[in-house]
């Protein structure tokens, strides 16, 4: 690792489907930066654009969104809804100055260790190409 | 915690009084993270009562110890940080509800599979995780609020997917506690692979009498369906109560039929290895699988043994075919061994005078299929050992016959040739391809390619997906023995769901504010249950979710342009509070 602390990232994970996935990474031993931390939801549609924003204002550098995909057990239009998020969120960070790229989503399956190991390396490697967030507003 | 801006005073809350449990987990996580730093830093917190590090938060003793902490420190919130919530949600709600505290008032954090293990190679990093991760499990504790479980009805029924050996005992277990059971098996006929065997280890009963033993038992019970020509191609509805779609071919004509099971054991088993062309000589005349040179040996039953007319007087056996390889399946089959120093047996019993090698990596028969090992070496079987990373060589001889050539671990490091009338590969197992099941029930599979259970020890049939367990070698190669026993602990954790009649889940549903809802209507079309309606109140119209229809996911919490909508025990409060735990950097200890 550089000299600079590594970005830090929130991942919204969901109970069902990618939680499992990221478990799997962690007994397959596959390593991701120690700054990646999971909060789970049942259910990637119902993440609220604030709650991204509130982590990028209070020390995340990164947020990413674990979504169910189309395998979610709820939701047959979850993909949509959660990109539908995305959106919002975006438009949200735009206000108060913070980029885009901050906020990433992909979808995580049960059993997508590696794919996930892989999006946390590559995530902290371009938000640390990024630089440091815009200090904060307010 | 100076450092946390969400300290209870300040949002005006009463004060809580919280347990914190922190597990080594006998080294699992100790390992690669200061379970003492972590204790230390979250130890100050003014809500914090408990703060406590435990070789095995799980163990018995260290229940016992919760329960006592609970009473006597008159906790109102329990924080367990371990392992994975999938594989403890359950036993630290239980040590909640034994001391009678709300069980919805306990945080399970994850430091092994999400942290120790996952960032095995930087400990100052895992470590500052570890706060952070316990940080946000306290806050999210600190504003839990007292639930009571939903009580849902099951159905006294279970669909058991694959009708071999597994399948069927598991069947008849079923149906003999009382469950009705529709078993579906995608062949013509039921029975699998043991349906199709002659003698079996260790006891040389046939394995078709022992399948014909089990359908005899099966066409007593009324209660069993059986289905053949049939596959599962649909699974609706929830815990306890599923619509199971299943599709049947007949000549006729094919047919959808629909099913409500309130569980499903999946029993679909395993293939048998197939050599490539070429694999220690597999295609040469005399090379066969163990799988063909049962069915020969079986056939020549009080006869002679004999290869396309030939009478067989010598046998290489190689073992570890297409199993424990260094590159592909690493693992070892289980069975292959005693199955093989079985047939070596029978061969003996038809001709003592057969001379059989047996060349070998180490022979796995364990337990007391080590006593059929010992007898084979007395009937004069000789064993001999070749190195992991250089195989035996097959080749066709001149004369007809065929040469095995190894370098034996006792009289290396010069080859030994063995001429032999017929070479056995000794091969294993290997998963089934069943990828629409697999997709369709979301089963995890391992790097192996079979079914993955919770926990090997502690949930050795239960999957992450409720209600669905797996049993015998779809599971992982096993001998039937094994598979047969893993059908009958599916039988008892169907029961224990089903028996009751009635199913717990988590009342963790979504809610709405009345006070906050604007009546605007936004959130009445957004959920596929039906779960939200309105109703009139005297400030005007209101949203209302009801807690039977809802499913918990929360894609309504974000429609609501006034936030009056909160999901139980994901509260934005409660989600607000975590991300500032998270947002904690490290306190030296």
């Amino acid at each position: 690792m550089s000299a600079s602390p590594a970005p830090r990232i929130l991942v919204f994970s969901t109970n069902n489907i990618s939680d499992p996935g990221i478990d799997l990474a962690g007994s397959r031993h596959l390593h991701y930066p120690a700054t990646v931390s999971v909060l789970a939801v049942p259910c990637s549609s119902g993440i609220k654009p604030s709650w991204i924003l509130h982590a990028l204002q209070t020390g995340q550098d990164g947020v990413f969104i674990a979504s169910d995909g189309e395998e979610c057990a709820y939701l047959p239009d979850c993909a949509e809804r959660t990109a539908h998020l995305v959106t919002q969120a975006q438009q949200l960070m735009a206000e108060q100055g913070l980029e885009p790229q901050r906020l990433k989503m992909a979808a995580v399956c049960s059993v997508c260790a590696e794919p996930f190991a892989k999006y946390m390396r590559e995530f902290a490697a371009a938000l640390a190409e990024l630089g440091p967030r815009p200090v904060a507003v307010g | 915690m100076s450092e946390n801006p969400q300290a209870a005073g300040e949002q005006g809350e009463a004060p809580r009084r919280i347990g914190v449990y922190i597990c080594h987990c006998g080294g699992n996580i100790s390992d690669y993270v200061d379970v003492a730093a972590v204790r230390a830093a979250i130890a100050d917190d003014p809500d914090v009562v408990v703060a406590t590090t435990t070789m095995f938060a799980c163990a018995d003793g260290q229940q016992h110890e919760m329960v006592r902490d609970i009473r006597e420190q008159h906790l109102d919130g329990l924080v367990v940080a371990s392992c994975s919530p999938k594989l403890h949600t359950t036993t630290f709600r239980g040590v909640s509800r034994r001391a009678d505290l709300n069980p919805y008032a306990y945080t399970q954090v994850n430091i092994r599979e999400q942290d120790s293990w996952a960032h095995s190679d930087d400990r100052e990093g895992a470590t500052q995780k570890a706060i952070a991760l316990v940080t946000a499990g306290i806050a999210k504790t600190r504003l839990s609020t007292p639930l009571e479980p939903l009580r849902v009805e099951t159905v006294p029924a279970t669909m058991v997917v694959g009708g071999g050996v597994t399948g069927l005992r598991t069947a008849i277990g079923l149906a003999d506690i009382g469950i009705a059971v529709i078993l579906v098996e995608r062949e013509a006929q039921l029975g699998g692979w043991l349906g199709r065997l002659g003698p079996t280890f260790p006891h040389d009963v046939p394995g078709r009498d022992q399948v014909a033993r089990l359908l005899a038992e099966i066409a007593e019970r009324p209660t069993i369906t059986v289905l053949t020509n049939a596959e599962l191609v649909g699974k609706t509805g929830s815990f306890g109560n599923y619509t199971a779609k299943v599709h049947v071919r007949s000549e006729a004509a094919d047919e959808l039929r629909q099913f409500q099971v309130g569980t499903f054991v999946i029993a679909t088993g395993a293939d048998v290895y197939q050599p490539e062309v070429g694999e220690l000589g597999y295609g040469i005349e005399g090379v066969v699988t163990l799988a063909e040179f049962g069915t020969l040996v079986d056939e020549a039953a009080g006869g002679t043994l004999a290869w396309h007319g030939r009478r067989v007087r010598s046998i290489a056996y190689v073992y570890c075919v297409g199993n424990r390889q260094p590159e592909g399946n690493a693992y070892c089959s289980k069975f292959c061994c005693a199955a093989t120093v079985h047939a070596s047996l029978k061969v003996s019993r038809l001709d003592p005078t057969v001379r059989q090698f047996h060349l070998h990596r180490d022979v796995r028969a364990y337990g007391r299929y080590e006593l059929l090992y010992t007898q084979s070496r007395e009937r004069g079987s000789v064993y001999l050992r070749y190195p992991d990373d250089a195989p035996p060589e097959v080749e066709r001889t001149a004369d007809g016959r065929l040469a095995v050539t190894l370098v034996d671990a006792l009289t290396g490091p010069d080859p030994i040739t063995l001429p032999v009338d017929l070479v056995v590969l000794v091969t294993g197992m290997v998963p089934r391809e069943n990828e629409a099941l697999t997709t369709l029930l979301k089963l995890p599979t391992g790097d192996d390619g079979f079914y993955n259970e919770i926990h090997p020890k502690l949930r050795p049939v239960e999957t992450v997906v409720d209600g669905v367990m797996i049993a015998g070698t779809c599971q992982g190669p096993k001998p039937a023995t094994e598979a047969v026993s893993g059908g009958l602990a599916a039988v008892t954790q169907s029961a224990g769901i089903l028996k009751r009649g009635f199913a717990e889940l988590d009342p963790l549903v979504a809610t709405v504010n009345e006070a906050a809802c604007t009546g605007c209507g936004a959130c009445l079309t957004t959920c596929p249950y039906d779960a939200i309606s309105s109703y009139v109140c005297d400030t005007g119209q209101k949203a209302l979710v009801s807690a039977a229809n809802c499913k918990g996911c929360g894609g309504c919490v974000p429609v609501c342009p006034d936030d009056a909508i909160d999901l139980l025990g994901y509260t934005s409060a409660q989600m607000l509070a975590a991300i500032d735990g998270l947002a904690t950097t490290g306190v030296p200890a």
